[in-house]
């Protein structure tokens, strides 16, 4: 109690300094649930509270940040041709992971709560908790080598326009975590489509620049490369206990590194071409490369698994991409059998295995199923989750452009997720008045 | 018949697109396609054979009249029975399964034993109970007059013909006034021996309807027909279509109405008559648990019985409605409680205004939580006297006239609402909790999974007034539909109330609704956000229009 009176003490006043008071409740509804008693309603109310709503999404989450951390170091050492097995110097990859993630995590956070916070104040209501579930997301759908500038940008894009322009949580039509995604998508094509002819920078695989010296020669030749105030500074206690450390950096990456995903090869040469590069069991396990978190299927399952145990999340959703994505990929099976040409290999794989390649399960569990941007209505959001599904993979297989399809399927839908909701409701409506 | 055309067509086109993609394909593909296009045209016919089929089988039993029973005349299984639990042996007709809802478990359920009520010495009516009334109706009696019961003592300026009367016989002690000079209540000290006023009692089997009406109004009984929508007491210009009686609550703490009924079967059978004079009855009875309903509500003449099984809120005659006949902007149907029906029928066959009720104390702050044996508005204090545990120190304990969803919030000094048979008392949670939101400190009634205590769904809760968090927008979808077994968007309807789109109020089923039906939804909230009253302002605003 002590704690309690203290913090009541400092409590800053809300006229003359309101984003120190905004800051203050903020913190203080953190720590203390408040004290306020039910009046003129129900007598007594359920425990859970947006609060908590969000904070068993971020729990879920976490499986995918062990695993993602881990990956990010394991693709590293993967270009260099060390350490091939997955769980080999463990502690130089998961520290390698950390030293990029938690940068990543801490600029989102800061710079998305820092809006929220900062509208919170001049609007003069409480801190709403929507960012606590984007600012988990939007880490885990980055890639490892996110420049934090771009990051900072799409943050502000998304919480900016994406959210408060159209009124704070609850209140917004796209999805946050997927806005800021998009942006970077958008605003920096070449880079996020795995170019790496111009900078040498790869942004799939984390920690590769190229030789400054080589490069003078016209030599483009890439390389890895640690800072000793990281790396560094691991290293040295690394060296205490005796065990592997990063070194000096400078190893050229290896012949046979392409740094390419699943999806970027079905589009050259179908499954075939896939199949080559990486084992399904492999792709299911998710030690590639892709965004930090959306690789590893059986982790993100276990979570989606979670949320519809704990009845946070749509299953009616997740089950209508299931459907929608197998039919349509069963379909361009059905249309493409018996046909031998090669520029039909993508629609030939077999639909099953588009759950293995790319961000499927991430998508479904996590992003279609944000209650604010999904259609609202039971029936509303089985077609919700159909069309995601369907749209997904036609992106997906049919655009040129785009490798991946979710992220653009999603925020498709969530533009329609009100029509769709409007039909269930007219036709609710239309049963009723033909009743009277 | 147009849409069926419709599909036929597009099924044709299927096949075409279908077999020129399999002529196209090169001499040595295979006809997947085909095969499975033909495959699925030859399941859609049939299917669309057998359907035609079926819908032939039950029209005609409808029209024969066979399915009034509610048997399933269909070639196919009806959801419920493929997968519902199965009716219990008592039940003599079609059972409705309603798998939404919860049911709130607390401690403090009322024992089966009775109080004979001789703490409890003030009654009072109090306007404010119903709804619609002008806030200040005029008083017919004065302080210090002498009534017996079933004298009248109110009347709403609005509808003079319809009087309030005395529940019991005895002084008027206070007229307390509340906001802008209303009325709140009408105290009477009650005598020690009652005395009734004599009525001259119409023969029901031959009075005219204009007769009963006026009978029944100026008796004071008509105040306990309430009709919906509007949850108010009923025009007697109306012709309802229907009257329903819930016979089971299923409120956290509820009072077993099979105990209350319990020797007041002539009466019950009697109000229900003088019921069936206006419209068709229908009494809903409970198909949920191993012992069956009080004979008085299964061996009921003249009535239609509708039996359900579900959780709470499936004993809100609001929803027995919805899924016997439903509400309509066009027509009406009057509801009323089963004490109340007693009342009415004690009319009838003891010629006096009875309006003794059996209340239910409740709740874990009460010492023995039993059924006191008292009459209609009976004081706070005087029920709960000496039943109560003994407050910690710093704490403060809530009284709640009905129960803890859909009750009002009163006091000692105050009264039993006038439709109320129930007292629930609880603790009141005004305190701050150190991470409560994260942590599960002591377990809590809920409907998420996000809680430890979801795993054991037998435990019983003291849970307190707190809130459990802020008031938020709307955010978490289809939370309030898996607890209202209604074919109805709460969250929509609730949206179309704050925007004042009264269309679509009307559309989504407003006048379905009675504050108490999304009572639950309000529990079950996330965000917070004060359903009831929400409702409330919707039903107002469309009453008003």
């Amino acid at each position: 109690m002590g704690l309690l009176n203290f913090l009541k003490k400092i409590e800053p006043d809300k006229k003359s300094s309101p984003f120190m008071h905004t800051l203050f409740d903020g913190f203080f509804t953190f720590a203390y649930s408040p004290d306020t008693v039910t009046k003129g309603g129900v007598h007594i109310k359920d425990g859970m509270d947006l609060k908590r709503l969000m904070v068993h999404v971020v729990l879920v989450l976490q499986l995918c940040y062990v695993f993602g951390s881990l990956n990010i170091g394991h693709q590293h050492f993967a270009a260099l041709g060390m350490y091939p097995d997955f769980l080999d110097a463990f502690h130089l990859k998961i520290t390698y992971g950390l030293i990029q993630l938690i940068p990543i995590f801490v600029v989102a956070h800061l710079v998305g709560l820092g809006i929220e916070f900062w509208y919170a104040a001049k609007k003069g209501h409480a801190i709403e908790e929507g960012f606590l579930v984007s600012g988990a997301l939007i880490p885990l759908i980055m890639p490892p080598d996110v420049p934090l500038v771009w990051l900072v940008l799409a943050v502000a894009f998304a919480v900016i326009i994406g959210k408060e322009a159209f009124g704070g949580t609850g209140m917004n039509i796209f999805n946050v975590a997927l806005l800021s995604r998009a942006f970077i998508f958008f605003a920096y094509p070449t880079e996020m489509a795995g170019d790496t002819m111009m900078s040498g920078k790869e942004v799939w695989v984390s920690g590769l620049e190229f030789d400054a010296a080589q490069l003078a020669e016209g030599v483009k030749q890439q390389v890895s490369y640690y800072h000793w105030w990281s790396h560094g500074v691991f290293d040295s206690i690394f060296e205490t206990f005796g065990w592997r450390t990063f070194g000096e950096g400078g190893l050229p990456v290896v012949d046979s590194f392409t740094g390419a995903t699943p999806l970027g090869l079905a589009k050259t040469g179908g499954w075939a071409a896939v199949a080559e590069v990486y084992t399904p069991t492999q792709m299911w396990w998710g030690g590639l490369p892709g965004s930090i978190g959306e690789t590893c299927k059986p982790f993100i399952l276990v979570g989606a698994a979670a949320l519809v145990a704990m009845k946070v999340a749509s299953w009616r959703v997740m089950v209508g991409m299931i459907l929608g994505c197998a039919l349509t990929g069963m379909l361009m099976n059905g249309f493409t059998a018996g046909y031998e040409d090669p520029s039909l290999a993508y629609l030939q794989i077999p639909w099953f295995y588009h759950f293995y390649m790319g961000s499927f399960f991430f998508a479904m569990a996590f992003m279609a199923t944000d209650p604010v941007t999904a259609a609202s209505t039971n029936r509303g959001k089985w077609i919700y989750g159909f069309f995601i599904g369907a749209v997904g993979l036609i992106i997906r297989v049919m655009n040129p452009a785009y490798p991946e399809g979710w992220m653009l399927a999603i925020l498709f839908m969530n533009v329609f997720a009100p029509l769709i909701d409007h039909y269930v409701l007219e036709s609710n409506m239309t049963k009723r008045l033909k009743r009277a | 018949m147009r849409s069926k055309i419709n599909r036929f067509f597009l099924l044709f086109l299927f096949l075409n697109f279908a077999s020129v993609a399999s002529a196209q394909s090169s001499g040595g593909g295979s006809n997947y396609l085909l095969t499975a296009m033909a495959a699925i045209a030859v399941f859609i016919i049939l299917g669309a054979v057998i359907m035609v089929s079926d819908n032939l089988l039950k029209i005609e039993a409808r029209q024969s009249g066979a399915d009034k029973s509610g048997t399933n005349y269909s070639i196919f299984p009806k959801f419920s029975e493929m997968f519902g639990s199965s009716a219990p042996d008592y039940v003599d007709g079609p059972v409705t399964f309603l798998k939404k809802g919860h049911d709130i478990l607390l401690q403090g359920e009322a024992a089966k034993s009775t109080n004979d009520g001789a703490g409890v010495t003030t009654f009072a009516v109090q306007p404010p109970n119903f709804t619609g009334m002008s806030p200040i109706p005029k008083v017919v009696v004065e302080v210090g007059n002498e009534v017996k019961a079933g004298d009248p003592i109110f009347f709403d300026k609005k509808r003079p013909e319809i009087q309030y009367v005395a529940p019991v016989s005895g002084e008027v002690i206070a007229i307390n006034r509340g906001a802008k000079r209303s009325i709140a209540e009408v105290v009477i000290l009650a005598d020690k021996e009652m005395k009734y006023r004599s009525h001259d009692v119409p023969n029901l089997a031959d009075c005219s309807r204009e007769d009963l009406v006026n009978f029944l109004m100026s008796s004071g009984a008509w105040s306990f027909i309430r009709q919906r929508p509007y949850n108010m007491v009923a025009d007697p210009i109306d012709a309802p279509r229907n009257i329903f009686v819930s016979t089971f609550d299923s409120a956290p703490l509820a009072p077993d109405l099979n105990y209350i009924v319990d020797g007041n079967e002539a009466a019950f059978q009697k109000g229900l008559e003088v019921l069936g004079k206006f419209a068709p009855v229908h009494l809903g009875l409970n198909a949920k648990g191993s012992e069956a309903p009080n004979h008085a509500f299964t061996q009921v003449e003249g009535v239609t019985k509708n039996w359900f099984h579900g959780k709470h809120p499936a004993g809100n005659v609001g929803i027995q409605i919805h899924h016997t006949a439903p509400i309509t902007s066009s027509s009406k149907v009057w509801v009323a409680g089963v004490q109340d029906v007693i009342t009415i029928g004690k009319l009838f066959t003891e010629g006096k205004f009875d309006a003794s009720r059996m209340v239910a104390i409740t709740g874990a702050e009460v010492e023995t939580p039993q059924y006191v044996k008292t009459y209609l508005g009976a004081s706070i204090e005087g029920l709960v006297k000496g039943n109560l545990k003994t407050v910690e120190e710093g704490k403060s304990i809530r009284f709640v006239s009905g129960d803890v969803l859909s009750g009002k919030q009163t006091s000692t000094e105050s009264y039993l609402g006038y439709y109320d048979d129930q007292i629930t008392v609880l603790e009141e949670g005004d305190e701050y909790e150190m991470f409560g939101w994260l942590l599960p400190i002591a377990p809590r009634p809920t409907i998420s999974g996000t809680f430890p205590n979801a795993l054991y769904p037998d435990l019983k809760f003291q849970a307190n007034t707190n809130t459990h968090g802020e008031e938020r927008a709307f955010v978490v979808t289809g939370q309030y539909e898996s607890v209202l077994p209604m074919d109805i968007y709460p969250q929509h309807l609730m949206k179309a109330i704050i925007t004042n789109d009264f269309e679509r109020m009307e559309g989504l089923g407003l006048l379905e609704l009675a504050e108490e039906d999304v009572a639950l939804c309000e529990f079950a909230c996330t965000s917070k956000q004060p359903l009831q009253s929400i409702l409330k302002q919707g039903l107002d605003a469309m009453r008003d229009q």
